[in-house]
């Protein structure tokens, strides 16, 4: 296959009228990333000489480092969960196909901000109930007396003790997971239905067969859906904002209303979620390119 | 029924409303070669398939080494690392080496050392008269090459029962003869086998039996002379005037 690349490049360039090569090269410029550059240029230049900017991004840079880690433990989640469900999905087993549909349906049914003011107030407190009742069960079960330290917390377990950032992890990991899970889903079903065949014939477990022959083949399918996931995540992640957390987007609200300068605090901000994605989309591009020139 | 290691009685099955299979009933003794052969759609592949139960059968029953493996919750993990199947299509690990795909299901499933599943890929590999190409990636074989392999791999598990589902039909005619060198080499060695294919050729070279199944049916039976020369059924003696030249 790469030697069958400097024909086609070749019969391109020859399309290029020869007269003006400057001007045609000129314009396959990526000019939307000159005006980037320039914008962030611009913009670090203000953040370090104007008093007004350097204020906000003191005030909100720390909100960086919130919206990562919100991001980064919500997405592993979302990716247990994904693969669970994705599994769930395909399985000939009626209750498990049912209840991940079900999950999945329900799920990107719902507008992410509902799904994390629902997952905050809704599913966080009924979970405690649970684990208060769970508790109780233990403390007044005598056979069980050898975990009555555990019954003791779980039944003294409160709502208030599950700060905002984990039930904002836990609503981002509940919203994304479903999408995660046609995700591994799709990729599952890409491999030929032979190579499953082929590892059962060979004794292998289900599960085995998932792990040593599917899996290994799908991820390449896979990975790159799931970088653009990670980048909508970390997008996303403003929405946690509702639930109070001091992410990019709550710091930005705090220090407009702090400061009243709106300009140099969206502008901050904006720009602090831009250096973020604009990365994360040209790692997902490298890799991507790794697996495909790995290509077998 | 004493004696056989492969039993198939009554089998029934239906995809949606055709019939794969009807009332199918087989035997085969430890060493035998059965050549399965008969028109397309005419249900031998999901015989095979039935027989390590990558189908499930409607009714009827298949016993295999002792085995009733259409039973519900029987054990098919165990059956399947006794039965060794090659496909049509190879259906080789893409992602893993030649060596790789012989040995991991001894590593996996029998939980044999690293070291000794390798050896016995490299034994298995100049068997089948690929030593050089442990560490080739199978698109890089050609397709009697990938056969090969695949052959290799079921044996690895060093199985009772060799399955053989068209494993020429994919090739090239000069590929043909390499596989089917290899199939005769094992046939003789005494490994019993169910062939479907059309390769009349291999029939004649290792077959003790042979089954002509259409339409879902087993139509006949018998020796390779018998079945050659003396077809007792109709429909036999038509395929066969039709497919040998």
């Amino acid at each position: 296959m790469p030697d069958s690349n400097p024909t086609i490049e070749k019969a391109s360039e020859r399309k290029i009228p020869g007269l003006f090569p400057t001007a045609a090269r000129l314009k396959t410029l990526p000019w939307w990333a000159l005006v980037v550059l320039l914008l962030g240029i611009s913009l670090v230049y203000a953040i370090t000489s104007i008093p007004s900017y350097q204020d906000a991004f003191e005030f909100i840079a720390p909100g960086l480092r919130v919206t990562f880690i919100a991001s980064v433990s919500a997405f592993g989640i979302a990716l247990v969960i994904g693969l669970v469900v994705g599994l769930g999905r395909i399985s000939s087993n009626v209750v498990a196909y049912n209840l991940a549909t079900f999950y999945v349906e329900v799920v990107r049914g719902i507008p992410m901000i509902v799904i994390i003011i629902y997952v905050a107030f809704v599913l966080v407190p009924i979970v405690v109930g649970g684990m208060n009742g769970l508790g109780h069960l233990i403390l007044s079960t005598p056979w069980l007396a050898f975990l009555h330290g555990m019954g003791e917390n779980l039944y003294s377990m409160s709502v208030q003790d599950i700060d905002s950032m984990a039930r904002a992890i836990a609503g981002l990991a509940f919203g994304f997971g479903a999408y995660e899970a046609e995700v591994f889903r799709a990729g599952i079903q890409s491999i030929e239905k032979g190579q499953m065949e082929a590892a059962r014939s060979l004794g292998m477990s289900y599960f085995q067969a998932m792990r040593h022959v599917i899996l290994p083949q799908a991820i390449r399918v896979i990975l790159p859906p799931l970088g653009n996931d990670f980048i909508a995540m970390l997008k996303d992640s403003s929405l946690i904002s509702v639930l109070a957390v001091r992410d990019l987007t709550q710091l930005g609200k705090l220090n407009r209303s702090r400061t009243f300068r709106t300009f140099e605090t969206w502008n901050t901000v904006t720009y602090l979620y831009l250096s973020m994605t604009l990365l994360g989309s040209m790692a997902v591009k490298w890799l991507e390119r790794k697996f495909k020139s790995g290509d077998r | 029924m004493t004696g056989s290691i492969i039993t198939v009685k009554n089998v029934c099955k239906r995809f949606k409303k055709v019939e794969a299979l009807v009332d199918v009933s087989l035997e085969a003794k430890p060493g035998e070669v059965l050549f399965i052969f008969g028109p397309s759609g005419g249900g031998k592949s999901t015989l095979l398939r039935c027989i390590n139960q990558l189908e499930k059968v409607d009714e009827g029953e298949i016993i295999v080494d002792g085995i009733r493996v259409t039973d519900h919750g029987a054990d098919l993990d165990t059956l399947r690392a006794e039965v060794g199947m090659v496909f049509q299509l190879f259906n080789l690990f893409p992602h893993l080496t030649v060596l790789q795909n012989i040995s991991i299901a001894q590593e996996r499933v029998r939980k044999w050392p690293k070291a000794q599943a390798n050896e016995t890929a490299h034994k298995l590999l100049e068997r089948v008269g690929l030593p050089e190409k442990s560490e080739a990636y199978p698109h890089q074989l050609s397709g009697g090459q990938k056969q090969r392999v695949a052959i290799a791999r079921a044996l690895a598990m060093n199985p009772k029962i060799m399955l053989f589902d068209e494993p020429t039909s994919a090739l090239d005619a000069e590929m043909i003869r390499e596989v089917l060198d290899v199939m005769v080499d094992l046939a003789r060695e005494g490994m019993t086998m169910m062939v479907v294919s059309h390769e009349m050729g291999f029939a004649k070279a290792a077959a003790d039996r042979m089954v002509f199944l259409a339409n879902g049916r087993v139509v006949e039976e018998g020796t390779v002379e018998q079945i050659y020369q003396n077809p007792k059924e109709a429909r036999t003696k038509a395929f066969l005037d039709q497919i040998l030249y």
